[in-house]
C-alpha cells in the first residue's frame, strides 16, 4: 500500500506558481526525497503533505486516508526542521516525551519510549538538561528523538542536516539513514544537496521551478538524466548538441560535431525519438583526460588543450578546449595532474553517455 | 582635567534629579510637624498616621485595583493583538499597528480630553469602568511594543512541531507560545500597573466623583498644606513603582538561572 500518495497538487501564491500539478506516490517504508535549489517548490510541497499549507488544487492521502481537510495536528506526522525546533523551555526528555501527551499513552509507557528514542539517537544521557545546552548535532538527534517517538505515519525531513558542519553532516547522514532503516518509517526528506541526496534516498523527485523534472531510484537519476537540468544538478555535466540517426543493437546512434559517431545504451536515451535532433550528456567524471595521442582506441576521442585547473585534493576538475567547444572534466588525480595549455586527448566510453531529445 | 569635570557634571545631573526625591524619602522619617530641615529626629509617625487616614487607604486600595485589572486586561489584549498582528496576515496590519501604538504619542491631555468629550457625546456618565477602559487604552501600547518584539524572535518552527506532534492551535498556544512569551507578558504587565498606578493626567479627567487612586489624592491633599503624611505616600509610592519591576527582575533571574544550572 502507498504511504502517501499525492494527486495533482498544486500551489499558486497568489499569481505565482510555486509547485504546478504534480502527482506522486510513495510507497510504505520508502525513503523519498525531493531534491532541488532553492525556490523549486521542494519545501512548499512538503509543507502541503504535513498540512502547514492548503495545496491550491489536487489530492493528498496518507496511509489510504484523505488528509486536505486534516489539520497537521491530525495527521500523525513526524517533523524534523532545518533549525531542530526544539521547545527551549522543556527538558530534553519533555522534548521528545510532549507528542505522547497528545496520544493515549501511560505515564511509565511514555517514560520508556523517550528513554528508547533517546537511546537510539545515541544520547540516553541527556534527557534532564536543556536544548541550549546541547551541540547542533545533538538538537537534530534530539529532534528526530521527538518526531519518531509518536510512531508516525510518515516522517517529513525539511533540510535537517544543512545547519550543520559539513564533516559533522556526513555523520548525521549516515545514521540518520540507518535509523530510518531500522524502524522502517516512510521519509520524504527535502534537500538541494544533491550528494545528500544520492547517498539516503530509495527515489529522488528531482524538482525546479515548481516542476517535477524526474523520478527514479538515484543510479537512474545519476545515470539517465530526463532533461538537461537534472544532468547538471546532479553533477556536472557536459551536453552536447547532435544528431540521433538511428537505432541498432539496443543503442540509440547518435551523431555529435565534435566526437563523431556515439552509440548511447537505449535505456540511457528513452525519451529520444529514432531520428532527429538530440543532445549527447557526458558527466563530467566520465570525461579522462590522457596525454597528447595516447586515448584508448576502445574509447571515443578527441584532442583538446587544457584551459584551467581546478584542484580538488584526492580529484582535479579541468575545463578543456577541444575546438570551439568547451567541456569540463572531473578526474581523479593519478599521478602528477596536466597543467595549463597542456594539449592532451580526451576520451570516453559510448556506455557512460546518456542522450537527451532536443536541440 | 576634561574628564572630571564631566565627572562633576554628571555627579550634579544625578542630584538634581534624585535630591528631590531623597529628600521627600527623609522628611517621611522626620518626627517633626513641618516637613523641613534640619530633621529633628528618626520616627515612623507619619506612616503610622498614613494608615489611619480612611481616605488614603481608600486611594491606595482605589489605585492598586486599577492597576491590577488595568494590568490583567491589557496584557490580555495586549498578547491577542500581538498574536494576530505578528502569526497572521490579516488586512491593513500595519494601520491597526498605527492605530494600536498611537495613544503613546497623543499627549496626554489630548487624549484625556478627547475621550471626555466622546463619552460626553455619547451621554456616558463617569464610573470606575470607564476609567479602567481609559487605563487599559493607554497602557495596552506598552504591552504590544514589548510582547510584539518577543513574539518575533519566537520562531514559527517551534509551533509548528507542536502542532505536528499533535497539540491544537490552543494547546501549541498554552504549551509552547505562552510560556516562551512570559518574560514579555511580564514586563508588559509590570508596565502596565505602574503607568496606570502613577497617572494624573488622565485620572483627574476621566475619575468620576467620590474616586481617588494615590496621584489624584495627593493632588487634592496638597491643595490645602504640605503634610508629610504626603512625603511618607510618596515614599510607598516609590517603593511600589519601583520596588515591583526589580522584584519581577529578580524572579526572572531566577527562573533563567535555574535552566541554566539545570542544563
Amino acid at each position: 500500500m502507498s504511504a502517501v500518495t499525492l494527486s495533482n497538487i498544486s500551489k499558486q501564491f497568489g499569481s505565482f506558481t510555486a509547485v504546478e500539478p504534480m502527482s506522486l506516490d510513495i510507497p510504505e517504508g520508502q525513503f523519498v526525497t525531493l531534491l532541488g535549489p532553492s525556490g523549486c517548490g521542494k519545501t512548499t510541497t512538503l509543507r502541503m503533505i504535513a498540512g502547514l499549507l492548503d495545496p491550491t488544487g489536487g489530492e493528498i492521502t496518507i496511509k489510504g486516508r484523505r488528509v486536505n481537510d486534516l489539520p497537521i495536528h491530525k495527521r500523525n506526522l513526524g517533523i524534523v526542521f532545518q533549525n531542530y525546533a526544539l521547545f527551549p523551555h522543556k527538558t530534553i526528555a519533555d522534548n521528545v516525551g510532549f507528542g505522547l501527551r497528545y496520544r493515549n499513552v501511560s505515564k511509565e509507557d511514555a517514560a520508556r519510549r523517550v528513554r528508547e528514542a533517546l537511546e537510539l539517537v545515541q544520547l540516553p544521557h541527556v534527557a534532564d538538561r536543556y536544548p541550549s545546552a546541547l551541540s547542533g548535532g545533538q538538537q537534530q538527534r534530539i529532534a528526530l528523538a521527538r518526531a519518531i517517538v509518536i510512531e508516525p505515519d510518515v516522517l517529513l525531513l525539511d533540510e535537517p542536516l544543512s545547519a550543520l558542519d559539513a564533516n559533522l553532516r556526513e555523520d548525521m547522514r549516515v545514521e540518520l539513514k540507518k535509523i530510518q532503516h531500522r524502524i522502517g518509517v516512510t521519509s520524504i526528506f527535502v534537500t538541494h544537496d544533491q550528494a545528500e541526496a544520492l547517498a539516503m534516498s530509495d527515489q529522488i523527485v528531482v524538482m525546479s521551478d515548481g516542476r517535477v523534472e524526474q523520478v527514479g531510484p538515484p543510479e537512474e537519476v545519476y545515470n539517465a538524466p530526463a532533461s538537461e537540468f537534472v544532468a547538471n544538478f546532479l553533477g556536472a555535466s557536459n551536453i552536447l548538441p547532435g544528431q540521433c540517426t538511428g537505432r541498432q543493437n539496443g543503442t540509440v546512434v547518435m551523431d555529435t560535431p565534435l566526437f563523431g559517431t556515439v552509440p548511447v545504451p537505449a535505456e540511457k536515451a528513452p525519451n529520444v525519438p529514432g531520428a532527429g535532433a538530440a543532445k549527447l550528456v557526458l558527466r563530467a567524471e566520465k570525461l579522462q583526460l590522457v596525454p597528447k595521442g595516447q586515448a584508448d582506441p576502445d574509447q571515443i576521442s578527441a584532442e583538446a588543450v587544457v584551459e584551467t585547473v581546478d584542484y580538488q585534493g584526492q580529484a582535479v576538475r579541468y575545463f578543456v578546449c577541444s575546438g570551439d567547444t568547451q567541456l569540463q572534466a572531473i578526474n581523479m588525480i593519478d599521478t602528477r595532474p596536466f597543467a595549463e595549455g597542456d594539449s592532451v586527448s580526451i576520451q570516453f566510453r559510448p556506455r557512460d553517455c546518456a542522450a537527451l531529445p532536443g536541440a | 582635567m576634561g574628564w572630571s569635570l564631566i565627572r562633576v557634571w554628571t555627579l550634579l545631573v544625578y542630584l538634581f534629579m534624585f535630591l528631590p526625591i531623597a529628600v521627600v524619602v527623609l522628611l517621611a522619617f522626620n518626627a517633626n510637624q513641618f516637613g523641613s530641615f534640619p530633621m529633628t529626629g528618626l520616627s515612623l509617625r507619619w506612616f503610622d498616621e498614613l494608615f489611619q487616614n480612611e481616605a488614603i487607604l481608600r486611594a491606595l486600595r482605589t489605585s492598586l485595583t486599577l492597576g491590577a485589572l488595568t494590568a490583567l486586561i491589557s496584557t490580555t489584549l495586549g498578547v491577542l493583538a500581538s498574536l494576530a498582528l505578528v502569526r497572521y496576515d490579516i488586512p491593513f496590519r500595519n494601520t491597526i499597528s498605527t492605530i494600536l501604538i498611537a495613544p503613546i504619542l497623543v499627549p496626554e491631555v489630548v487624549l484625556a480630553v478627547a475621550l471626555l468629550l466622546f463619552l460626553q457625546f455619547l451621554g456616558i456618565h463617569k464610573s470606575f469602568t470607564l476609567l479602567l477602559f481609559g487605563h487599559v487604552i493607554f497602557t495596552l501600547p506598552f504591552v504590544i511594543l514589548v510582547v510584539q518584539a518577543r513574539l518575533v524572535g519566537i520562531r514559527r518552527d517551534v509551533e509548528e512541531a507542536a502542532m505536528s506532534l499533535g497539540a491544537s492551535p490552543i494547546q501549541t498556544f498554552f504549551t509552547i507560545t505562552l510560556p516562551l512569551l512570559t518574560p514579555a507578558v511580564a514586563a508588559g504587565g509590570l508596565f502596565a500597573f505602574t503607568i496606570s498606578f502613577d497617572d494624573i493626567t488622565d485620572t483627574l479627567f476621566w475619575k468620576p466623583g467620590g474616586v481617588e487612586t494615590v496621584p489624584t489624592q495627593i493632588f487634592a491633599m496638597l491643595r490645602n498644606s504640605i503634610s508629610p503624611e504626603i512625603n511618607a505616600l510618596g515614599t510607598l509610592m516609590i517603593l511600589i513603582t519601583a520596588g515591583l519591576p526589580l522584584i519581577g527582575l529578580a524572579i526572572s533571574r531566577k527562573l533563567a538561572m535555574r535552566r541554566d544550572r539545570a542544563g
